[in-house]
């Protein structure tokens, strides 16, 4: 098993936001988490990551065969976990490139390697510019410095694709995009996708599970996970709603 | 020829160090080159004109041993005098942001002789965390070796790189030697634009400096003449230990260019405590100076204690018509940083710039800004500052804009940025601006930044550890400036940069 949150309860301020949540991800699958506003999506993803401020009361969350629950950001990243953010940050006069190569090397540092040779590197940011479908120029600016909204999403799945990790969370990462956007991301995931890794695509739209077909899907209503399913799942959500779910849970 | 320049960059690099006797970083323990620097105290002082050192304090016959012992002539002993007499008559400057007990100048030695360093059997005697430094900038165990005066089996032909650059110098007449060297074979030279920019009467610590100073540099770039490299005091034949009351002159003859680097970015350590250096530049005609600086002397312990104490007066005096200056300075060490490389921008259509990153860290103090004087038709000038505080530092920027009543058209634009790293450090920004011409536009732009809890974060989610984290996001944050500074010197930069802020982050 790739991922094991067990009973997860998460607090913001003392707060509680995730209220005993339960989620396995092994590799090779592809999990969907939707549900509405407020619920707690973006929490448990910022909390898997490790966000300061995200505590976690009670419960734990096992990568990889240990408990991370206390783990720095920037180890559960050179872990394999990776981030695609809702709302991705602009760091001013910090070249893309130089962005991702040290993001790049740092991650190989820590499992032991040399630095990329810059040839090398240079030559897998064009690969992986063009899987997504980025211009050029892009690169060469500023991190999401003047991008356009779906230029910070394609820029996610960019980075996504250069660090190659083996558990990915896409948080909305749909929202704001328009369908050609959408579908460029989804190609980008489809094709990172192998037995060795595994995504989870939080999302309020059926739309993006056209392109990225899930195995499971989980809605998370008031912390918890209230119901899982097949793909079909989401077709059901899409036709009636959450009510019905909400109802059932409150029931 | 690039590839060369670079390399003899590096070699001088060492020399400088070398001579100027240097040793670094906090340690806790007494390391062996800091007792070796130690050791020259234990032989007294003594007045007499065959001794290396004068004895403590200052008086009038100071400033004559000083100038008996250059072998200067009467004129220049004469301008000393008139600097000291002055200078007691004056009071030391309070009105700059920095606090600091007061300086005891009866208890300086304002001359001794350079020494030759002794030399270390390996680098097992050097202190490790200055080699752990050394080892973050990229220095070579080679020349580690060379900077901290170990003994090298494999000598360099350090004498071989002088002469070849001393050559390329002397093919377009340019003159390049120690401030002692020109007063004794182009004293006319001297004579002509010695204080032509900064007068004795200028200030206190400018003052201090035409009565006591040591040694420093001078530079004529002859008319036309676009100097093929870009000098560094590194080079300097004769580059003895200029000691902290450090002089440099610069001129610029019509059409001519130079690009000048000064400083390393190796940490400094000297024994002097109080370094009040001067610096002026004339360009004349279609003159343009370039000249970068990286100053990372010691800047005392975490909690404050020893350091340097810099009290610069660095200006440039655009004489002639359409000329430019440009001031480029990476400021990082010294306990208290006081300093405004300065424009006077007296020749139409003149040009001056100042691109500053000053980086205060634990009890440092920077009180750092220019002044740009527009005198002349059309001219124009850019102040890009960034200071950057972390710990319980305290960094000011202070600038003057004046624009004369001559001075129709005249152009400014100023930028002044602050980046905070946690939240016990301090910036400050003072502009004044003084306009006595209505034709001028004068444009001022200030920002004040923290480092957001969301950048650090989407850097860490990347694999990036905080602290390399900071030093990107600095970096990106100094970027307009680094980029000014010539190659080989703004790599080192970057890395300087990270390393001064290392430990601001928890």
């Amino acid at each position: 098993m790739l991922l094991n949150i067990k009973d997860l309860h998460v607090a913001i301020d003392g707060k509680e936001i995730v209220k005993g949540l339960n989620l396995s991800v092994n590799k090779g699958e592809v999990h969907a988490i939707m549900g509405p506003n407020g619920t707690g999506k973006s929490t448990l993803a910022l909390a898997i990551t490790g966000r300061e401020g995200y505590e976690i009361t009670k419960g734990e969350i096992i990568y990889d065969g240990e408990v991370i629950n206390n783990m720095e950001p920037d180890e559960r990243a050179n872990k394999g976990i990776f981030l695609s953010f809702q709302y991705p940050v602009e760091i001013p006069g910090v070249s893309m490139t130089n962005f991702m190569r040290t993001a790049v090397n740092a991650q190989r540092e820590f499992k032991g390697l040399e630095p990329l040779p810059a040839g090398e590197f240079l030559k897998k940011m064009e690969e992986m510019k063009k899987l997504v479908d980025i211009h050029s120029k892009l690169t060469k600016r500023s991190v999401n410095e003047g991008f356009s909204g779906g230029e910070k999403k394609k820029n996610e799945i960019f980075q996504m694709a250069m660090l190659e990790p083996k558990l990915a969370i896409l948080d909305e990462t749909d929202s704001g995009l328009d369908i050609d956007a959408l579908k460029v991301v989804a190609k980008g995931v489809n094709e990172l996708k192998s037995d060795d890794n595994a995504f989870i695509v939080i999302t309020h739209y059926q739309r993006l599970l056209d392109y990225i077909v899930p195995d499971f899907v989980h809605v998370i209503y008031d912390g918890k996970i209230v119901k899982s399913g097949g793909k079909g799942l989401a077709l059901e959500l899409e036709e009636k709603g959450y009510d019905w779910i909400i109802e059932q849970f409150e029931a | 020829m690039l590839v060369i320049t670079v390399k003899m960059l590096k070699f001088a690099a060492l020399f400088k160090i070398i001579l100027n006797r240097i040793i670094m970083s906090d340690n806790k323990n007494n390391n062996i080159l800091e007792q070796l620097t130690k050791e020259d105290y234990k032989y007294g002082f003594y007045t007499d004109i065959e001794m290396d050192m004068a004895p403590k304090g200052l008086n009038e016959d100071i400033v004559r041993f000083i100038s008996a012992k250059k072998k200067e002539p009467k004129w220049l002993l004469e301008f000393r005098l008139k600097a000291f007499r002055y200078w007691q008559k004056m009071e030391e400057p309070d009105w700059a942001k920095v606090n600091y007990p007061p300086i005891n100048y009866q208890d300086i030695i304002y001359y001794a002789a350079p020494k030759k360093k002794k030399e270390l059997e390996n680098l097992d005697e050097v202190d490790p965390e200055l080699l752990d430094t050394f080892n973050k900038l990229g220095i070579s165990l080679e020349e580690q070796k060379m900077l901290t005066g170990v003994a090298v089996d494999a000598v360099i032909d350090s004498v071989s790189v002088k002469t070849t650059f001393q050559d390329t110098l002397a093919k377009h007449d340019i003159i390049f030697c120690s401030f002692s060297d020109a007063v004794q074979n182009h004293p006319d030279l001297v004579r002509k634009y010695l204080a032509s920019v900064v007068p004795v009467t200028d200030n206190y610590f400018a003052a201090l400096n035409s009565a006591v100073f040591s040694d420093g540099s001078f530079c004529y770039i002859p008319k036309g003449v676009r100097c093929p490299i870009e000098l560094s005091t590194y080079f300097r034949i004769n580059a003895a230990n200029t000691g902290q009351f450090e002089r440099t002159l610069l001129i610029a003859d019509s059409g001519s260019y130079v690009s000048y680097l000064e400083g390393c970015t190796a940490p400094m350590r000297d024994e002097n405590q109080l370094h009040a250096a001067v610096v002026e530049i004339v360009a004349m005609d279609d003159a343009e100076v370039k000249y970068s600086t990286v100053q990372n002397w010691y800047p005392g312990n975490k909690e404050g204690i020893g350091g340097v104490y810099n009290f610069v007066t660095k200006r440039g005096l655009c004489k002639g018509k359409s000329s430019k200056i440009s001031w480029t300075q990476v400021e990082t060490g010294s306990a208290i940083t006081w300093k405004y490389p300065s424009c006077i921008l007296q020749g139409d259509n003149s040009i001056g710039e100042f691109y500053s990153v000053a980086v205060t860290n634990n009890m440092q103090q920077a009180d750092t800004g220019s002044k740009m004087i527009h005198q002349g038709k059309n001219t124009k000038s850019t102040i890009i500052s960034k200071g950057i505080s972390a710990g319980r530092s305290n960094n000011s920027y202070r600038g003057l804009v004046r624009i004369g009543r001559g001075a129709e058209n005249a152009r400014n634009f100023s930028q002044c940025d602050s980046l905070l790293l946690g939240d016990k450090c301090g910036a400050h920004t003072f502009p004044y601006i003084k306009s006595a011409n209505e034709t001028s536009i004068v444009e001022h732009e200030a920002t004040t930044s923290k480092i957001s809890e969301d950048q650090l974060f989407y850097c860490k989610q990347r694999g990036i550890d905080a602290e390399k984290a900071i030093s990107l996001i600095v970096n990106g944050y100094a970027k307009e400036v680094l980029n000014k500074l010539p190659m080989e010197f703004a790599v080192e930069a970057q890395k300087l940069l990270a390393i001064t802020l290392e430990g601001s982050v928890g």
